[in-house]
């Protein structure tokens, strides 16, 4: 892509003899045509300025009328396509002017006649024209017969083979795509492929399957039975990983079996993945690999080990991976910047890739394992590179940089001390003013476990003014953004003074709170629950609270309990009305409402334990006989026949409702139930929040 | 060699040569602390001493250092039990280190540490290396003489490289030090859970190719003109007369003996190929008269090998006896270097042990009795000469098995270019056709005799002028031997037989003529391959682990 500039003069010289090229093609003489399009073809082969001269002038659509016309000979009709071969290998431009003038279809159409050369030639143009970037992939799919044909192409030659497996992977990019293709047979006709004689058609047959199998459990449950040659696919796969193979055969055949492993049509404690896989996903990190295949062998590992903590503690010990990582952020090195400026530009380029890799990978080493995060933590720097990487130009970096630190953000003890001295909130609290949706998602699952009741970032978090920005979160239309929006402030309202708490309901809002409790997504329902909650906590808290929103509480708390919820959501229902029972004041909001009493008494007979247990909790809050007018309660409440229900409770088979319901009975223990509970539950809620 | 056998698939067999340089096999009773006790063919270890203090760690070290000719060593150790508190030690020591120790602790001394996952690299202190080891995990090292590195396993995961001081004859050792402790060890007795075979196809392609882009004369087509020097010295060694004509002509090289030598070399060549060695030596006399008298055992050489072509019925003089024409007859192919005297195939040579010799004819009887009494042996002082040949034949029989291993199929090529010059009534001999002794003829029979009796004073000539020679006394006594046997060609001496066994004698005669001519008596590329084969050699021995991924013959083909 040179660019020079030609005076007028020589522009209108070149411009004429290109001319001349595109002149010959409507000679009336067959052979003389013929002669023109060979002449055309030696005349562009890597001349860049001629293609784009001859598609000017209009070039194309001559071409693809000959190449159409049935009256062209195969050989002219070959020489055509090859030519338009030849000016696909352009630029970009080259290829949007070809897909404009309908090459695509001229070319399908094309495949269909029996002559072997010219289908070659058109295979080798479509898929120089569906490997670029700006063609649009749809156009394989839109005429339904494409894709049986070329799968019956498959036996002609090992060019067809080689092209087809090419277009293939390139253009399978959507689960509808890889189903189109499975349906068609891709796998059946492929798989022979991978014992080819050539190594191109065996790599494009591999780097095919990798597409197909990707997030398909079909695909990747079909490939686990397939035989090639009396020999299982999984096996020929571990065979292209063997060291003496080529890098990128090595790290294709990894991506497959990964896929097959996350898509769960293999164990992973399968040995071809725990000896062979992932080995080799380790060695395509090392220092030796070019930086493209660390790039990938990074993401492909951390892609395979995610869901598995065994794979992640086999994998943070092999080659001192986690030591291996921290060199992916010495790009550019200071030494290439001076010595080799064509370095300077390569290491460039990837210096962001190689991050973000880096960031993934220790996002997916660290997701279970408390060692492997210390160990990451401990790694020269890391907080540092986790803290600029948040501040990073390139979304892909702060996304992973982001999910490192949500990953590491999982440790109390990481919480505690390594969090806190790089204070680490302050760049998140940054990017969460904007930032989007994906980095959001992250950040602010981030930001839920840093205010965790332990966490020493906690105080400095709340005094930045968050709660607005949490408020707003819950505003979103994205669910998962939702969640995390009152999952934080859930934690942050947990065991706070009265200040933050008021400040919460104030810049949530009332309207906002309720409209949250009817929520479609069930998870942000349990979480505002779990708000509410911990805002009914402490006496005074709960009267105060109680005494300007009871009555919309009431309302919300009786809407749920007649709906349809799953059982934790009604027992959180029923844990907030025991807190309320707690109450000095707010306790009349339930002695006073028989519809809610009659629904209690309904739960204290259900047939879950659980609801019957938190129900009963209820109960005993309001009928504890050191408190004023226990008497009077406890009266009622023998009067609408809870006794009975009691009673009977004492002989139920849980022990724990067993105790409780005892309790409640003889009400003369000196237990505040409501706080104990609350404390108890609030801390296994703040805990579930570790893990998230 | 002893210890337990190795896997057959073992990788390293193949690569070292064992009377050399022993692999591992075991542990040594003899090079090991006092505290440690060896059983289950020395390849379980466990330790009897106290184990109170450090001061208690023992070690034992293999029987044999790791040979630098493997390229990459490896061994596996499986903790079979962890002991009191698992302070074990698996890793490499030099002879002569301290074996109240645990590796690594001292100088020439590495090892990796169970109880805090440490490696120690000849310091007392460690450095944190990888995850610790228990009871039932398989821990294994490996070494890489190439680089100079060791890495450990785990259950078959590598850990990370340490650098070794590059330091020959490191023995595998692995060090105990509380009560309990047991382990065991596989130094290829079995397959190991690491993929040794896998890294060490990395190392073969790195070497490899490292050897393919060797950096060859900076000056341009100085590599080439080189190659071709050596193709074209190589064809006139062996006078292929017409393809090196052909060849320097298109490479515009100059040959720097004339054509009518080649030529010369070649018909003698031919001659002895086809087995008609009386021809061969006549015509050798002829052209280089002073040749084989100044070189009495080059032309001892010859004749044997005419005695043997005699009793093939192959050489000219018995050929005439038989009433053939010796060129009408001629048997030799150059063709395709297989041989039509009647021997079925150059490959197909029985074995030493499978064949009992049979009772020999009464003609062989006789030709064999009277040869054993010229061959100066105790059969003379025997009265009875049937008896007499049954204790010489199984005399001679015990004699060939020590000594018919065929050295001579390596190291002479084919020669298979010649047809252009093939003689025109040159023809092939039906292979069917019976093959009798000294082709069937009784007067050649006597004459076979005859000849066998001068070969047998020529050799006691030629120990009076220049003393005692093993390989003429040993040759005589081979070729002699097939008469020993009704069918010599089945014989376990019948190798001789073989047209194969031509060559070495062929390319003796031509180097000595060339030698005469002061031209190399092997050529260029002949010595090429003998030095680069040397060179591997002298690398095996100082300890440069490369050797083993550059097998000359892997780049023969």
């Amino acid at each position: 892509t040179k660019c020079v500039h030609l005076s007028p003069v020589s522009l209108s010289e070149v411009t004429a003899t290109s001319r001349h090229y595109v002149d010959r093609l409507f000679d009336p003489d067959p052979q003389k045509v013929l002669q023109g399009v060979i002449d055309m073809k030696n005349a562009v082969i890597g001349n860049n300025k001629q293609k784009a001269n001859l598609i000017v002038l209009g070039a194309v659509p001559r071409l693809l009328y000959l190449l159409q016309q049935g009256s062209s000979s195969s050989e002219l009709r070959a020489e055509c396509a090859v030519v338009l071969g030849s000016l696909a290998m352009g630029t970009e431009n080259n290829i949007k002017s070809l897909v404009d003038c309908h090459i695509i279809p001229a070319l399908l159409q094309g495949l269909l006649c029996p002559d072997l050369i010219f289908i070659e030639a058109c295979l080798r143009c479509l898929r120089t024209v569906f490997i670029s970037p700006v063609t649009p992939v749809q156009l394989l799919y839109t005429d339904p017969t494409v894709i049986p044909h070329l799968m019956s192409l498959l036996c002609r030659s090992q060019r067809t083979q080689e092209y087809i497996t090419q277009i293939f992977s390139h253009c399978c990019k959507t689960p509808e795509h890889q189903t189109v293709l499975f349906n068609h047979g891709a796998i059946q006709n492929i798989a022979p492929l991978l014992i080819s004689p050539s190594y191109k058609v065996r790599m494009q047959a591999l780097k095919c399957f990798s597409v197909l199998a990707y997030e398909n459990t079909q695909v990747s449950m079909t490939l686990v039975n397939v035989l090639v040659d009396e020999e299982l696919l999984s096996q020929v796969f571990v065979r292209m990983m063997q060291r003496d193979q080529p890098i990128d055969m090595q790290l294709t055949a990894a991506k497959c079996l990964t896929y097959m492993c996350r898509a769960g049509a293999i164990r992973t404690d399968d040995s071809c993945i725990v000896l062979k896989t992932l080995p080799c996903l380790v060695r395509m990190c090392s220092k030796e690999r070019l930086l493209e295949e660390r790039v990938e062998g990074a993401e492909t590992l951390a892609y395979l080990m995610e869901p598995d903590v065994e794979l992640q503690r086999i994998a943070s010990v092999t080659d001192h991976l986690v030591a291996m990582l921290a060199d992916y952020f010495k790009y550019p090195s200071s030494v290439s910047a001076i010595t080799d400026i064509k370095r300077l530009d390569h290491d460039l380029k990837h210096a962001h890739e190689l991050r973000q890799a880096a960031f993934k990978l220790y996002a997916s080493l660290g997701s279970n394992d408390e060692d492997i995060r210390k160990k990451i933590t401990e790694t020269e720097n890391m907080m540092d590179r986790i803290v600029s990487g948040l501040s990073e130009s390139s979304v892909k970096v702060r996304l992973a940089a982001v999910r490192c630190l949500h990953s590491l953000s999982r440790s109390v003890q990481q919480l505690r001390t390594s969090f806190h001295d790089h204070a680490v909130w302050k760049p998140l609290m940054k990017l969460l003013q904007n930032a989007p949706d994906e980095v959001l998602v992250m950040a602010s699952s981030t930001l839920c476990n840093l205010l965790l009741e332990f966490s020493p970032s906690k105080e400095p978090i709340l005094e930045s003014g968050v709660i607005e920005l949490l408020c707003s979160l819950t505003q979103s239309d994205s669910p998962a953004l939702r969640v995390n929006g009152i999952w934080a402030l859930m934690n942050m309202a947990f065991q706070a003074d009265q200040k933050v708490k008021g400040e919460i309901v104030r810049a949530l809002g009332t309207e906002q709170l309720f409209r949250l409790l009817s929520d479609p997504d069930s998870n942000v329902l349990m979480k505002t629950l779990g708000l509410l909650r911990n805002l009914l906590s402490t006496r005074p808290h709960i009267d105060q609270v109680m005494s300007s929103h009871g009555k919309q509480i009431m309302q919300a708390v009786t809407l749920i309990l007649e709906g349809e919820h799953s059982i934790e959501v009604k027992e959180q229902t029923l844990c907030i009305l025991a807190n309320i029972a707690d109450g000095n004041t707010a306790k009349e909001l339930i002695m006073t409402n028989d519809d809610i009493l009659q629904k209690i008494k309904y739960y204290m007979a259900h047939s879950n334990v659980k609801l019957q247990l938190a129900a009963t909790f209820c109960i005993s809050n309001l009928i504890w006989n050191e408190e004023d007018g226990s008497q009077e309660r406890q009266d009622k409440l023998r009067e609408l026949g809870f006794v009975d229900i009691l009673h009977k409770l004492t002989q139920a088979s849980d022990p724990n409702l067993c105790d409780r319901s005892d309790t409640a009975t003889h009400t003369s223990l000196p237990l505040s139930f409501s706080f104990s509970l609350h404390k108890t539950d609030a801390h296994k809620h703040a805990h579930c929040v570790v893990g998230y | 060699v002893t210890g337990p056998p190795l896997n057959q698939s073992n990788v390293w067999i193949s690569t070292v040569n064992e009377l050399e340089t022993p692999l591992p096999r075991s542990w040594s009773p003899k090079d090991k602390f006092s505290y440690i006790g060896l059983s289950q063919n020395n390849l379980r270890v466990h330790y009897k001493g106290h184990g109170k203090t450090p001061k208690d760690a023992a070690s034992v070290r293999a029987t044999h250092p790791i040979p630098a000719a493997c390229g990459v060593y490896y061994f596996e150790v499986k903790i079979i039990s962890k002991g009191r508190d698992g302070y074990m030690g698996i890793g490499l020591s030099a002879q002569g280190v301290n074996m109240n120790r645990l590796p690594g602790w001292d100088k020439h001394s590495y090892g990796y540490h169970g109880d805090d996952g440490h490696s120690f690299c000849s310091s007392g202190t460690g450095q944190p290396y990888g995850p610790t080891f228990t009871t039932g995990d398989v821990i294994g090292c490996c070494v890489n003489l190439i680089n100079n590195t060791c890495f450990y396993t785990k259950n078959g995961h590598s850990l990370v490289y340490v650098c070794l001081c590059p330091q020959p004859n490191l023995y595998p050792t692995v060090g105990l030090q509380t009560p309990g402790e047991v382990v065991d060890a596989n130094f290829g007795q079995h397959p190991f859970v690491f993929d040794i075979e896998d890294y060490m196809r990395e190392w073969r392609t790195k070497i490899q190719a490292q050897i393919d882009r060797f950096p060859i004369g900076d000056r341009e087509g100085e590599w080439q003109s080189m190659i071709q020097k050596m193709v074209a010295s190589y064809l006139v060694h062996h006078s292929y007369c017409a393809t090196a004509e052909a060849f320097a002509k298109s490479t515009d090289q100059a040959v720097h003996e004339e054509l009518a030598s080649i030529k010369n070399r070649q018909k003698i060549q031919k001659l002895v190929l086809s087995g008609r060695m009386g021809e061969a030596i006549e015509t050798t006399q002829q052209l280089y008269p002073s040749l084989l008298e100044s070189n009495p055992n080059l032309l001892f050489m010859l004749k044997v090998r005419q005695f043997i072509e005699m009793v093939n019925g192959t050489d000219s003089e018995v050929r005439c006896l038989g009433g053939r024409s010796p060129k009408s007859q001629d048997n030799y192919v150059g063709f395709d270097g297989s041989c039509c005297n009647g021997v079925m195939s150059s490959k197909a040579h029985p074995s030493p042990h499978s064949h009992k010799p049979c009772p020999p004819g009464p003609a062989l009887l006789a030709a064999a009795a009277e040869l054993s009494s010229l061959n100066g042996s105790h059969s003379l002082q025997q009265p009875n000469a049937s008896t007499d040949v049954d204790m010489e034949v199984d005399h001679f029989t015990n004699g060939v098995t020590e000594s018919s291993s065929n050295g001579f199929f390596n190291g002479t090529s084919k020669h298979g270019a010649q047809t252009e010059d093939c003689d025109a009534d040159m023809e092939v001999e039906s292979a069917q056709s019976k093959r009798q002794l000294c082709g069937g003829s009784q007067a050649a029979i006597e004459r076979m005799i005859h000849f066998g009796r001068e070969l047998q004073s020529m050799s006691e000539h030629l120990r009076r002028e220049c003393g005692k020679n093993s390989v003429n006394k040993k040759m005589l006594k081979d070729a002699f031997s097939l008469l020993a046997y009704s069918d010599p060609w089945t014989s376990p001496v019948g190798y001789q037989l073989d047209s194969i066994q031509r060559e070495p004698v062929c390319s003796t005669l031509n180097s000595a003529i060339l030698e005469t001519h002061n031209l190399p008596k092997q050529p260029p590329l002949a010595q090429a391959v003998g030095q680069a084969a040397q060179c591997l050699s002298i690398m095996a021995h100082s300890g440069s682990g490369s050797c083993a991924f550059a097998a000359v013959d892997d780049y023969l083909h």
